[in-house]
């Protein structure tokens, strides 16, 4: 189980949107993000939705995949709904007692909250669905790319996002051994309450840490060993090509955003 | 080309900073091309030290080290130095870089400017040399110790080393590893003439080895022949290291007047010198 | 304080595609002040088994009793009855953490609940069970130590909690071999002195011979032999077969044998090999 975790939720299937240039999809999803909050209807909500499982039927994801992405955000969204539900001013009243009170513009206003909350993680995933940790560090690296003019670490940022996935899995093991270990001399890390449960992981913090910083001498060494001297002079294995599809994927977007202006000018 | 491929220390000396006395003082030793040279040792006797002068990971404080012809101290050679002097270490996991073998081997591809076009190919052939082809799209964290330090050795084989600096890879490995990783090695230096500099403090390994350099307090104590080394049994336990089983047993035996002859390594050898000095009276 | 193990099974990724049994109907009875080794192949179960006699793991089927009760019962206290079975794990310096040697061995018996006047003198007896000097030692950081002193610092910590059996896995993985030396010379007194059952879990036919008193031989989750090292050295066909080897001396004895010699079948100690060695010889320059 521990062998499949990935950062993310990486869905390795082939399909259009997979192989699409993981730059084009980062500019992308930005871009999708402003749109959203560009909606100002319901109208153009139901556009953003269209647009939502269009691609996610094109990535050949299951919709029901997708929507697992909201799971961790449920109570985030749970609580915009409530409390816009109960605390907008409106004139409408559709409920009151005590001293609750529900009008039809706080519920209107909260389900569209929650849905730009919505629509915001199923963005999102949508990206981290359709594109490999991997391309996803390389498509960073190569955007920030021009910022090293101005002395912006690119190469070093990417390097450390690569060699983080790396390791994630080696840690969550080691992590796994040393609390094995200090369960044997009777540590406990369940019960107590929250200082006691905070006391209770230094003897599980503190081996982890001691060993990241032995890996990361070690590595820096192996690195070295094999002539690594930071960015310049560096060729990659894994060239990234824009292609046809690509810039129909950004048509696409095009497309979406003007319909959202054009809905917020008109509607 | 391998032109010059000689590993050459000259009267080397190391001391770590915190430390009262050096590492390493006044070593001095040649390894020839093609050799399979092992150093023995144990912690703390200056071995690990020895290799990472070897690839200019250390620079000498006194004496000089030259790798195929270039001198570790001069700064503008370490990345041709780097190249030709491929190093593997001790934690298989702490010497992979990237998420997937194939991305791993290219790391050092990467580095030294390889075009993309090329990459390829030196990867796939490395990868073979191992025997580690079909992981080339796995994991690291998926694989065995002995297959990453497999994937270690592709990473620098694929970058067309002269010399295979090892240190102790095979100490955090358990035997079916360690058999895996020597093998893969010693095929590398019998098959492609690679230079080999195995440092390891398992007898069994330096037994199999061309030469054996014995590393004591920062000194080499004894060198010879894997045979003319063992066989200094009461010197090698003096300096707490093991001596194959047979070795100490022949030297025992030895010194109760048996004339066995020396140099006996192995449990084959010893049935050989049993069978000639206890002829079986062969009966029917 | 006897273990004993009833037909255990265990079985990863129940009911998927990956299901693979790791322990195959495993059955065997360990008692008190036995010295026994547990040696196999990687991937033959020895880790497995090692967690289960500790109650980490939780049988697929099967039971683990400790002093007849079982480690995975309804109304069993598992927390103190792991406390009694002292578990080392592989490469323990790693889980060491504490600000100085003598915090780090106290954590154990800190967590057994027991009074400062006794973790001090438990934290005394471990540090003197595994030859480390306390005033010398015990307010250093365990981190300024040298690897073989830091794993001594480890299995310290675990002896701190006296418990009825130590179980160690791969206890000299790692080490050179004066480390191995002075690891395995500890735990043969400390098994000797305080009559702790002991179990090892080992790569090493050497460190097997010196030490054990029976052997546990495990391949693909099965145990397929159970005795005396000298009975399991004696049975090289068996060995090879599963991926194992035999000391040399046991092999030497194998191959003369087959050679036409005549010597006992069960020689695996140098020693004895000697000994018959030079009455071979001895007899044969009589002729």
């Amino acid at each position: 189980m521990l062998n499949n975790i990935t950062m993310g939720q990486y869905y390795p299937v082939d399909s259009k949107v997979h192989r699409l240039d993981p730059r084009i999809k980062l500019i992308l999803t930005i871009v999708f993000i402003v749109a959203v909050f560009m909606a100002k209807t319901f109208a153009g909500y139901a556009l953003i939705l269209a647009f939502i499982w269009m691609v996610s039927r094109v990535a050949n994801v299951p919709f029901r995949m997708l929507l697992r992405g909201l799971k961790p955000l449920r109570l985030i969204i749970l609580l915009t709904f409530l409390l816009n539900l109960f605390f907008t001013p409106g004139e409408t009243v559709w409920v009151q007692f005590w001293i609750v009170r529900i009008t039809k513009e706080g519920f209107l206003q909260a389900a569209f909250y929650s849905l730009r909350l919505a629509f915001l993680v199923l963005g999102t995933s949508l990206l981290t669905l359709t594109t490999s940790p991997v391309a996803l560090s390389d498509g960073i690296e190569l955007l920030l790319t021009p910022l090293k003019k101005i002395h912006f670490p690119a190469h070093e940022l990417a390097m450390m996002m690569t060699i983080a996935l790396r390791f994630i899995p080696t840690l969550l093991e080691e992590t796994d051994k040393i609390m094995k270990a200090q369960m044997a001399r009777g540590a406990d890390f369940e019960s107590g309450n929250l200082i006691s449960r905070a006391k209770a992981m230094v003897p599980l913090l503190v081996p982890l840490f001691v060993s990241a910083f032995r890996r990361a001498g070690d590595l820096a060494m192996a690195m070295e060993s094999r002539c690594y001297h930071g960015g310049e002079g560096r060729t990659r294995l894994r060239v990234l090509k824009i292609t046809r599809n690509d810039w129909i994927a950004c048509g696409v977007m095009a497309l979406l955003l003007a319909l959202i202006i054009l809905e917020g000018i008109f509607l | 080309m391998h032109s010059d491929t000689r590993v050459q220390l000259n009267e080397v000396t190391y001391a770590y900073e915190e430390q009262a006395s050096p590492a390493l003082s006044g070593v001095s030793a040649v390894i020839e091309p093609g050799e399979f040279v092992a150093v023995l040792g144990h912690n703390g006797s200056g071995k690990s030290t020895m290799a990472k002068l070897l690839n200019a990971l250390y620079i000498p404080t006194e004496g000089n080290v030259i790798v195929c012809g270039y001198n570790t101290r001069e700064e503008k050679y370490v990345w041709e130095i780097r190249r030709r002097a491929g190093m593997i270490f001790q934690n298989p996991d702490n010497q992979i870089v990237a998420t997937v073998v194939k991305e791993d081997v290219a790391f050092g591809l990467e580095n030294l400017g390889v075009p993309t076009e090329e990459m390829l190919p030196r990867i796939e052939s490395a990868l073979a040399a191992v025997r580690m082809s079909k992981y080339a799209d796995s994991a690291p964290h998926m694989l065995s110790g002995g297959q990453k330090q497999r994937v270690a050795v592709a990473g620098i084989l694929a970058m067309e080393p002269s010399l295979i600096i090892a240190d102790e890879a095979t100490a955090m490995l358990d035997p079916s590893g360690r058999k895996e990783v020597f093998d893969t090695i010693r095929s590398l230096n019998r098959q492609k003439g690679i230079t080999v500099v195995w440092i390891t403090h398992f007898m069994e390994e330096a037994a199999l080895a061309d030469r054996v350099l014995v590393v004591t307090d920062g000194k080499i104590s004894l060198s010879g022949t894997p045979a003319e080394v063992f066989d200094h049994v009461d010197e090698m336990r003096e300096i707490h290291l093991d001596v194959p089983h047979m070795t100490s047993l022949a030297g025992e035996l030895r010194a109760e007047g048996m004339p066995l002859r020396p140099g006996i390594l192995t449990v084959d050898e010893l049935v050989e010198e049993v069978k000639r000095l206890c002829p079986l009276k062969s009966a029917t | 304080m006897p273990i004993e193990v009833r037909h255990l099974t265990h079985c990863y990724s129940e009911g998927s595609v990956l299901r693979t049994v790791a322990l195959d109907d495993v059955s065997f009875t360990i008692n008190d002040g036995e010295f026994v080794g547990i040696i196999g192949h990687t991937g033959s179960g020895k880790s497995t088994l090692v967690q289960h006699l500790n109650g980490l793991l939780k049988p697929s089927s099967g039971q683990v009793l400790v002093d007849g009760e079982d480690l995975n019962g309804e109304h069993v206290n598992r927390r103190a009855l792991r406390q009694r079975i002292g578990l080392v794990f592989q490469y323990p310096e790693y889980q060491l953490f504490e600000e100085s040697v003598e915090k780090d061995i106290a954590f154990g018996p800190k967590n057994q609940g027991l009074s400062p006047d006794e973790i001090a003198e438990r934290v005394r007896y471990a540090m003197d069970c595994v030859h480390l000097d306390y005033d010398k030692y015990a307010k250093r950081s365990p981190f300024e130590l040298s690897g073989g002193q830091m794993r001594r610092v480890a299995i310290a910590g675990v002896v701190a909690m006296k418990p009825s059996i130590l179980i160690l896995d791969e206890p000299t993985a790692g080490l050179d071999p004066r480390g191995r030396d002075k690891i395995l010379n500890m735990l043969s007194e400390l098994h000797a002195r305080e009559k702790v059952t002991t179990l090892m879990v080992s790569h090493s036919m050497d460190d097997m011979a010196r030490l054990a008193g029976r052997l546990l031989v495990m391949s693909e989750g099965k145990v397929v032999a159970d005795g005396t090292p000298r009975e399991i050295f004696a049975q090289e066909e068996m060995m090879t077969s599963i991926g194992l080897d035999i000391p040399d001396a046991a092999r030497l004895c194998a191959r003369l044998r087959a050679a036409g010699y005549d010597l006992p079948a069960d020689l695996f100690r140098p020693e004895e090999l000697k000994e018959h060695l030079l009455r071979l010889w001895k007899e044969g320059s009589a002729c």
